[in-house]
């Protein structure tokens, strides 16, 4: 993860020697990039498994590009005929059956994804292969032969391409991001409830039914349980639930008119908070039931969002007004060796840890007018930082994918407060959320 | 000892003689026994009538309140009070209500004579009845929580209670004591909120000092702290979503609701 991450630095760089040679900074992250290129296919599929197709080979590219490790070669530059089965290939062809027409120009793809679908006893079937074309034989060249099974509908089409999509992108060192999810606050039934949805966008859930306030969720490491800002019994207090049965989990709330910000520990043992019970907002920590509880910071300062370092499990970083505005802090789990990472500007909040332990993200309105936050990421021991958004309306509560290269947000540059996703080297931005108002998210598991 | 027993049953039977011959006029008076050890000489039996007491308590009254008569008349077998209370006992007590100043005549007569005492109640006019209190709380409470309590503004991210404020929740003070007056089972929620420019989380910790603040300021001007409950809304039940300073400054407040 470490070398992924840094390898993104060098691109950015890279990407910045290039704007001052007047092209385009998106341009340089591609063309500098190592990756190699993958041609994709449209698959075809018979009888049942023909309707769904679009659903497939849409989510399918989308995966395999959305990986950042692979460069997709263009379908426009494909040729007019392509294999299904590896018993299609020929010696050569000139259209498109044999593996030199897909490595050669102007295709030049290092490696191509092909296959089909059928219906099979009521149920959807997918044969997927992947082929390193540069091979000379047939044999070598066969990366990926596999039978995928699905319900004979879109959501089988999804599952089957996700599952190739993974097994792709596992080839390339890349942690898949299949079965993750996003955990988000949404506004579009008129209350704000937590919901869920497929790392892509799909599969839009709603998870609580309190018609009042839910928000800030964050998720247990092993993705099991949400923990949450729950307005229900009039004050902000914390609720937890299971992410499988929707049920509510028991949590002590200490007497306070504020507990929110809960975040919980690397082991999932131990939920990280902030509460009013002393007065201003300051850092507790408890046992995951709320028992056990202890005060962490000690402050005459409005103290919110531990996050406690995944890889060490005894340093944390939180948000703190104790040298005015609000900034970013670090402080080990008894509250001493405090140092203010973000070097006093604007305001800093939301403080996520990447999954290597060493660098966050959060937002920040360095360089812009109050309120006006954008994505940075900062390496913690350096505190070295690199902007990743730029003033495209507000740019706040970023949270790494499980895979460390994928990064969700919530940004209004479309006008409404939505959730995003890209990858860390800015490029890849998608859309995932357009009902209603959608904020707070988190990556899970 | 012997001789003070002996003098009291002396004393008794005197009196006894007193009040036998004051009882049974015309008839032939036994004279007293004699008594060597009595030295003063008994008070002929004809004694003129006598106002051993003739009072009033209080003496100054507001008009609608009322004074107590007492008097103690001896000798008199005809005893009376004139402002339309006629005849009376000889000792006794009587309440009055007079609706001005009134002077009373105790009259007493018996056979050694009359007389007469008097004594006066001073009423003086009450202050006058208070007028309607301007502006008659009327209505439910949530109305009059909207029409009398109003909110208190704050800096950005800040939680102190500004020079403004303090005038606005010195009045809401007042307000919620007669709010409170009329709802005894009434209890108000202060909301603490804040504007849209800073963090989501930071704001409810904002948000949180605002309310507690304003209810803080609010039981030190006398308004019972457990009937004023705190919540923070943070930045997500803002009154208005433009981005204008104008904006900004209403939705950083502290806000006054009924209780749930």
């Amino acid at each position: 993860m470490n070398k992924i991450f840094y390898g993104f630095l060098v691109v950015l760089t890279a990407a910045g020697v290039w704007s001052v040679q007047g092209q385009d900074a998106r341009i340089g992250v591609v063309v500098s990039g190592e990756k190699p290129a993958i041609a994709i296919v449209d698959f075809r599929g018979t009888g049942g498994a023909q309707p769904l197709m679009s659903s497939f080979n849409g989510t399918l590219f989308e995966d395999v590009q959305g990986s950042g490790l692979l460069r997709v070669v263009s379908k426009s530059m494909y040729p007019l005929q392509n294999p299904q089965r590896p018993e299609d290939f020929k010696p050569s062809s000139g259209q498109g059956m044999a593996m030199l027409d897909w490595a050669r120009p102007p295709v030049s793809t290092n490696y191509l994804a092909f296959g089909y679908t059928a219906e099979q006893g009521g149920q959807l079937i997918l044969y997927g292969y992947l082929y390193n074309v540069s091979q000379n034989n047939l044999q070598s060249a066969q990366v990926i032969g596999k039978r995928y099974f699905g319900t004979l509908d879109d959501d089988g089409a999804r599952k089957v391409a996700h599952e190739f999509a993974a097994d792709i992108i596992a080839q390339f060192g890349g942690g898949s991001l299949v079965g993750s999810r996003i955990f988000f606050v949404s506004d579009r039934t008129g209350a704000r409830e937590i919901w869920s949805m497929d790392y892509d966008g799909s599969n839009q859930k709603q998870m609580t039914f309190y018609k009042s306030l839910a928000i800030m969720p964050a998720i247990s490491p092993d993705g099991a349980r949400l923990a949450f800002t729950n307005f229900a019994k009039g004050t902000p207090r914390i609720t937890l639930i299971s992410t499988e049965t929707g049920r509510s989990l028991p949590f002590y709330n200490q007497e306070a008119s504020l507990n929110t910000t809960p975040s919980f520990s690397p082991d999932g043992k131990q939920l990280y908070y902030a509460s009013s019970a002393s007065g201003y907002a300051q850092i507790y920590v408890a046992n995951v039931d709320g028992s056990g509880l202890r005060r962490i910071s000690n402050s005459h300062a409005i103290e919110v969002e531990p996050k406690v370092n995944p890889k060490t499990g005894n340093d944390l970083v939180f948000v703190s007004g104790r040298s005015g505005p609000q900034q970013i802090y670090r402080m080990n789990s008894e509250g001493a060796d405090v140092e203010r990472l973000t070097n006093g500007e604007g305001e800093a909040s939301n403080p996520a840890w990447h999954p290597d332990g060493q660098h966050i993200l959060f937002a920040w309105t360095r360089g812009y007018a109050t309120g006006a936050f954008n994505v940075f990421t900062m390496d913690v021991a350096t505190r070295q930082f690199n902007q990743l958004t730029s003033g495209a309306g507000r740019n706040e509560n970023p949270s790494w994918a499980p895979d460390g290269r994928h990064l969700v947000f919530m940004s209004t540059r479309s006008g409404s407060p939505q959730i995003w996703t890209m990858l860390a080297d800015g490029t890849q931005v998608a859309k995932l959320t357009t009902k209603g108002s959608n904020r707070f998210p988190v990556w899970g598991k | 000892m012997l001789t003070k027993y002996r003098r009291g049953i002396i004393l008794v039977g005197l009196g006894l003689a007193m009040v036998a011959a004051g009882c049974k006029k015309k008839v032939k008076i036994t004279p007293p026994p004699p008594a060597p050890t009595v030295t003063q000489p008994v008070e002929a039996p004809t004694a003129k009538a006598a106002v051993l007491e003739f009072s009033v308590e209080p003496t100054t009254i507001e008009r609608g309140q009322s004074a107590l008569l007492r008097w103690s008349v001896s000798n008199a077998n005809n005893i009376s009070l004139d402002n339309g209370i006629g005849v009376v006992p000889a000792n006794g007590t009587r309440k009055v209500i007079p609706s001005e100043t009134t002077t009373y005549t105790l009259r007493a007569s018996g056979p050694g004579g009359e007389a007469m005492a008097t004594t006066t109640v001073t009423v003086t006019a009450p202050a006058p009845p208070p007028p309607p209190a301007n502006a008659t709380p009327t209505g439910t409470m949530e109305q009059r929580l909207q029409t009398e309590v109003g909110d208190a503004y704050f800096d950005y991210d800040k939680g102190d209670i500004r020079d403004d404020a303090r005038a606005v929740l010195a009045k809401d003070a007042d307000a919620l004591k007669s709010i409170f007056a009329a709802f005894p089972s009434a209890t108000v929620v202060v909301e603490g909120h804040c504007d849209d420019r800073g963090s989501a989380e930071y704001n409810l910790g904002l948000a949180d000092r605002r309310a507690t603040a304003a209810k803080d300021f609010l039981a030190q001007l006398g308004v019972p702290a457990d009937k004023l409950k705190t919540v923070s809304y943070g930045k997500e039940r803002p009154q208005c979503t433009e981005a204008s300073e104008d904006c900004y400054q209403k939705n950083r407040r502290a806000h006054f609701a009924p209780a749930q």
